[in-house]
């Protein structure tokens, strides 16, 4: 397969300076830099599907070996629609961080740094638990006492609170009563 | 036995309805089904014991040779009485053991309920792989029911380390099956069992795939699975932790069934491995030393509820001892031995249950007298634990007098010197293990029924107890020669039936174990010659000799508990286990920390040198040392243009590097995207070099907008310290290896091609199948249809994004066009005319327009006039139709022409980011009355449409279809349904490039606006502010100057 130098050439500087640019501390150029790398992979991508033929556009004339290889093609294309996509994000966090900060940079992550300095105490870990000899609160005798008692409270009280209703109801229908009458 | 495994499912998903309508009686309804299912599977009774196992088969994924095979031989059938029978008792159990308790049990009921369907599910599958899943189900329910009581520390802590001792384990075990599955060809249990004697034998003869040493590697790995969940020693430290679950878990999981599963593979797959050195060493080695050590641990136990678990931890290794001979006889007693273990092992804890649950501890110092008060528990407890000890009518002696007879036999006939050792270490360990059993038996009734002396008993004025004549103070009750009876509620009827009726069955199966025999038999027909017959007398042999031994040393354990104790006590203990897997635990979080603090350095810069060097550094080792490929067919030069377009976009990409403006550094980024469409046109690509084109210049529009807030030149970063400066240089170092490997990888990989390339087919087929005549249009909407709609996706994604960083609060696209009436227009209007400050060329921009026969562009009028351009705007009134016309032409011609979805929609962007230029943010929204997102939903949704509708007509997704029909002026059309795929990239491609200018355009126009306002505003303020001041500074100096003068004045008088 036929291999030309000039976009061997190409390729190389665009990897060479976007890889230089992405590793820089300035959004702008991070962004730059990776629009490069995906130009670069994408002639990548393009030059591996061999020499230039005739477009892909099918004739029942022309042997299948005379066309361009049009499955680089199709990946290519996928490809450069998705870094506008990519671009445009970008765009926007760029902007975003600046508006929320006045600042175009890639600033260290302190909560990684957190991380190295993290005390190796874990207090699900490492504090001494006091080891049960019941799963219960007490004996059983009290235990059911104080659920009848909690029983007949829950009972109790919705059934006074049914009466409340009712008083209430009665109470309006007593009021709307006289104010009919009156 | 799928429609028990489905019933389980379906009144499992139901458990929260059963629960809110019972309550704590949840339990009963849920004990029905395994009752139900154990009926079911006993109605099958006749068929397995005649040898003919219940099969049920589906295929799963026959790719991977995964059936979902299950199959109920004898073993399985028995393992089921247990799961079954002992699960349905359990869950009765629970109801009378939660009530009471106000906490929730809804979701504690469901676990159990499912671990029954889990444990039912491994016993019966018969693929391993299926088994291995049920395996780790019953561990991850293992966790949650040990968990239950999740406010409690030391529960929380030992569910975890039950999840990783066990799933440590299961994942060494999941290795082994892989390599045995994959050495035998096949990953059913029958079958690997059958196929296991002759496996065997050609692997030592050198045939099979696996060498000896890895058989070996194999079964012990499967062995690691099988005794971490068995819990034998050095990974038994979980079990006992286990006991912080509720009790009727600890009987369920961690007495009958789920510790039984390692048991049961052990059982399983002996006939086919057992003869191998490793599996009968290693079994006979820890399962000699956990008995007797779990034995020797119960023995100090306080703990009701410990003594039993390092009883069972014993029991345990003393199962897996005696399934190591591997003989059909010592699976006879196994099996036997099993099943008596289970039930008394689990009546033992239902009765420590009701203990703690009737008097609120569990601890033998603090329980006196209970035999007076709860005698029918008594009878239980006493029952179960004198079969556990091993004495006569219970089924514990029965299996145990198999199991002596077993090896003693097998110690008389050993002739080799090492099978005579391990013979007599086997022994030796269950003679030992058996006397420490009895004792610790001995020691747990005492421990949980005698009257003790008031000295044994713990802080005895903290206790209740029944009865009240006692003085309360301590010291005379200390005096007390025997202790009172703790206070200790009456047992229902329905909290001890589970306990009862699991005695019932010990005292059954000790008087007449021929039922036992028949089900042990039937299974070991097929396996080999066996001699045993359990009987409850056998005569006076050996083995009864024997016992009768055992239960003396037993005794005089238990009498002398207190010397013994003492002894215990003094003893230096080893480091307990369960410390030493904390301190593993601790070390790896150490290690943890540490490597993430050593690699997490938090810049970003870092870590990318980090991989782009070891991207450069390992590929150029593997390159040139590995083996260089020769480089071949290099061209110098083949076409001029293509020279003078690497020319401009080389220098370009250099200009990069030293531009310090912003806007010439994305310029010239902008050159190479050109020179790459120029490239793809001179190389025969058009529809790469029209949407390159189209995306560049999109791009570039978006750069401009988006970018225009920030400061005209980048921030560089200084090369001051020294620090900066290796930076720098390692930059420049990796960037040009960087550059040199892509270009030296590029060249070989392409010399090296040595095939003709996979698409030469492609342009007939994409004729014929796709009917088109762009063959790389149909390559995007048809032959990678998926392809193409994840990458939609991930436009809609973005462009969602780019919508939700500019827009916070929302999109607020809605009826967006609505305010360009002429009102609106008149009072934009005549706020400009107002305006006195323009040039004559100004005056003229903001007149433009302004009638009101021309509705088209009008809200250039909105715009300031100094921002006005007549030139743009005319230039859009005469482009825009056209662009969407092309646009359009692109779309539907794309299948056979250059073009396609993604073009168009390209296009139609370019259009929409023209008329925004020309007429502003209202402008875009008049052009566009539909807002992005709609564009975006109806994109996808016709592409989505578009992949399902084959799946109707039974054809697989993104089949397109060739209508051809004619019509009057058009004559014959054709048309492929492949375009309404297309048409939805087109929608979507429009959606995002409107959401992008949308964005970067209007949205920053509003904000600098607004940002111009308050910068206004402050600035007046600040006039204001030093005007108000000044004044004051007069009004001061003024007053001054009066009182000066007034005493002047007055002085002068």
């Amino acid at each position: 397969m036929a291999i030309d130098l000039s976009l061997i050439l190409v390729m190389g500087v665009m990897y060479g300076v976007g890889v230089y640019l992405v590793l820089d501390r300035t959004m702008t150029r991070v962004m730059l830099g990776l629009l490069l790398l995906t130009n670069a992979t994408n002639l990548l991508i393009f030059h591996a599907g061999g020499p230039a033929g005739l477009a892909p556009i099918f004739n029942k004339d022309i042997a299948a070996g005379d066309y361009s290889d049009p499955l680089p093609q199709a990946l290519v294309l996928t490809s450069i629609v998705i870094s506008f996509a990519v671009t445009a994000l970008m765009l926007g966090l760029i902007y975003r961080a600046w508006v929320l900060s006045h600042g175009d940079e890639i600033k260290d992550d302190a909560e990684d740094r957190k991380v190295a300095t993290k005390p190796s105490y874990d207090p699900e870990e490492d504090t001494p638990a006091s080891t049960d000899s019941s799963e219960f609160d007490g004996d059983e005798q009290t235990r059911e006492r104080e659920f009848k008692i909690k029983e007949e409270k829950r009972k109790s009280s919705s059934l006074e609170s049914q009466k409340t209703t009712a008083r209430i109801a009665k109470d309006s229908s007593d009021i709307a009563g006289q104010k009919e009458h009156a | 036995m799928v429609t028990i495994l489905l019933a389980f499912f379906v009144v499992w998903l139901c458990t929260p309805l059963i629960y809110r309508g019972l309550g704590h009686k949840t339990f009963y309804a849920l004990a029905l089904l395994p009752a139900g299912a154990l009926i079911y599977v006993l109605t099958k009774t006749s068929q397995i014991m005649n040898g003919e196992p219940w099969v049920e088969k589906f295929e799963w994924i026959p790719a991977l040779n995964l059936e979902l095979t299950f199959r109920m031989d004898v073993l399985s059938w028995v393992m089921s009485l247990l799961v079954l029978g002992v699960g349905s008792l359990v869950l009765f159990y629970c109801t009378s053991y939660f009530s009471h308790s106000s906490e929730s049990v809804g979701g504690f009921a469901a676990h159990l309920f499912s671990f029954c369907a889990a444990m039912f599910g491994l016993i019966t599958a018969d693929d391993f792989i299926v088994m291995f899943i049920f395996w780790e189900i019953t561990t991850i329910l293992s966790y949650l029911l040990i968990g239950h009581a999740h406010n409690r520390l030391s529960a929380r802590r030992s569910a975890l380390q039950a999840l990783t001792v066990t799933t440590a384990g299961g994942l060494a075990m999941f290795v082994g099956i892989i390599m045995l599955g994959q050495s035998a060809g096949t990953y059913s249990l029958a079958e690997l069992v059958a196929r296991g004697p002759a496996l065997v034998a050609d692997i030592e003869a050198g045939h099979g795939i696996l060498t000896g040493a890895q058989l070996s590697i194999a079964l012990f790995l499967i062995l690691c699975g099988a005794l971490s969940k068995s819990a034998l020693f050095p990974l038994h430290f979980w079990l006992p932790g286990a006991m912080a679950a509720p009790t009727p878990v600890s009987a369920y999981l961690h007495a009958a069934a789920m510790v039984k599963a390692g048991i049961y593979l052990l059982i399983r797959l002996s006939p086919g491995y057992g003869m191998v050195a490793i599996w009968e060493n290693t079994l006979v080695i820890f399962g000699a030393f956990t008995m007797v050590f779990g034995g020797w641990v119960a023995l100090k136990q306080t703990d009701l509820k410990l003594i039993l678990a390092y009883g069972t931890v014993s029991q345990l290794g003393f199962l897996a001892l005696i399934v190591s001979a591997g003989t059909p006889n010592a699976l006879y007693a196994a099996m036997a031995m099993m099943l008596a273990h289970s039930l008394f092992k689990a009546a033992l804890f239902l009765t420590v249950g009701i203990i703690d649950h009737q008097s609120g501890t569990r601890n033998i110092h603090k329980l006196s007298g209970i035999f007076r008060r709860a005698p029918v528990l008594f009878a239980v407890g006493l029952i179960s634990a004198a079969s556990m000890a091993g004495i006569p009518p219970l089924a514990g002696f029965v299996a145990k007098e198999a199991v002596l007879e077993t090896y003693l036999e097998r110690l008389m006939h050993a002739e080799n010197g090492s099978v005579l050792l391990l013979d007599l270490v086997t022994v030796g360990a269950i003679v030992v293990g058996s006397m420490l059993t009895f004792a610790y038996s001995a020691r747990f009734v005492w421990g949980a029924f005698a009257t003790k002396p008031a000295s044994f008993m713990e802080n005895i004025d903290e206790i209740k107890f029944c009865q009240t004549h006692y003085d309360r103070n301590p010291a005379k009750l200390a005096h007390l020669e025997k202790s009172p009876d703790t206070l200790f509620h009456r047992v229902n009827f329905t909290f001890i039936a589970s306990p009862v009726v699991l005695t019932l069955l010990t005292i059954a199966f000790g008087l007449y174990p021929e039922p036992v025999h028949h089900w042990i038999s039937s299974h070991l027909k097929k396996i080999g010659e066996y001699d045993l017959h359990l009987a409850l007398w056998h005569g006076v042999n050996p083995a009864f000799l024997t016992s009768l031994g055992i239960m003396t040393v037993g005794m005089v354990l238990f009498l002398t508990r207190n010397p013994i104790e003492t002894f215990q006590n003094r003893i230096p203990t080893w480091p307990a286990a369960s410390t030493v897997y904390r301190n593993i635990v601790d070390v790896l979080d150490r290690l943890a920390v540490w490597v993430t603090g050593q690699t997490q350095r938090g810049s970003l810069g870092f870590y990318l040198g980090i991989i782009l060097s070891t991207a450069v550094i390992v590929p150029t080792i593997v390159l040139f040392l590995a083996e260089t490929p020769p480089l071949a067919n290099i061209r110098v030069n083949v076409n001029p243009a293509e020279w003078a377009i690497a020319l401009v976009m080389i220098t370009a990409a250099l200009v990069v590097l030293w531009a310090r403006k912003r806007f010439l550094a994305i310029l010239m980024v902008s050159v190479t995207g050109y020179g790459m469409a120029a490239l793809f046109a001179v190389r025969a690509a058009p529809d790469l070099a029209i949407t390159q084109f189209l995306v560049e210049t999109l791009s570039l529009v978006a750069f401009v907008l988006a970018l225009r807030v920030l400061p005209r030149n980048i921030r560089t970063q200084k090369l001051t310290g020294k620090r900066e400066q290796t930076h720098q240089s390692i930059r420049i170092v990796i960037a040009i290896g960087f550059g040199i490997l892509m270009m030296a990888l590029a060249m070989f990989t392409f010399s090296s091609r040595s095939l003709q390339p996979i698409s030469l087919e492609l342009p007939k087929m994409a004729y014929e199948i796709g009917d088109g005549t762009n063959i790389v249009n149909v390559i995007l909407v048809d032959t990678r249809g998926w392809d193409t709609f994840g990458e939609i996706s991930v436009l809609a994604l973005a462009a969602t994004g780019v919508a939700s960083l500019l827009f916070i609060e929302g999109r607020r696209d809605r009826g967006a066009s609505k305010n360009l009436d002429t009102q609106v227009l008149q009072i934009f209007e005549k706020r400009y005319a107002a305006r006195t400050n323009l040039t004559a060329e100004q005056k003229v921009a903001g007149r433009f327009s302004s009638v009101h026969r021309d509705p088209f562009i009008v809200a250039g009028r909105t715009l300031p006039p100094e921002r006005r351009s007549i030139l743009l705007e005319v230039m859009t009134r005469l482009l825009f139709h056209t662009l969407i016309m092309v646009s359009l032409y692109l779309l539907v011609a794309g299948h056979n022409l250059p073009g396609g979805g993604f073009a168009g929609g390209l296009l139609v962007g370019l259009a929409f980011a023209v008329r925004y230029l020309a007429g502003g943010g209202r402008e875009l929204r008049a052009a566009s009355p539909i807002p992005p997102g709609v564009f975006l939903g109806t994109g996808l949704a016709v592409a989505a449409l578009y992949a399902a509708t084959p799946l109707l007509f039974g054809d697989p997704v993104f089949t397109s279809y060739t209508l051809q029909w004619s019509m009057p002026v058009f004559g014959d059309v054709k048309f492929v349904t492949a375009t309404i795929f297309d048409i939805g990239v087109y929608l979507l491609v429009i959606g995002l490039a409107l959401d992008v200018i949308r964005s970067f355009g209007e949205k920053i126009d509003v904000k600098i606006a607004e940002n111009r306002k308050q910068e206004a505003r402050r600035r007046n303020n600040a006039v204001a502010e030093k005007k108000r001041q000044v004044a004051d500074r007069k009004a001061a100096t003024g007053q001054q100057s009066t009182q000066v003068l007034v005493t002047e004045e007055g002085g002068n008088r």
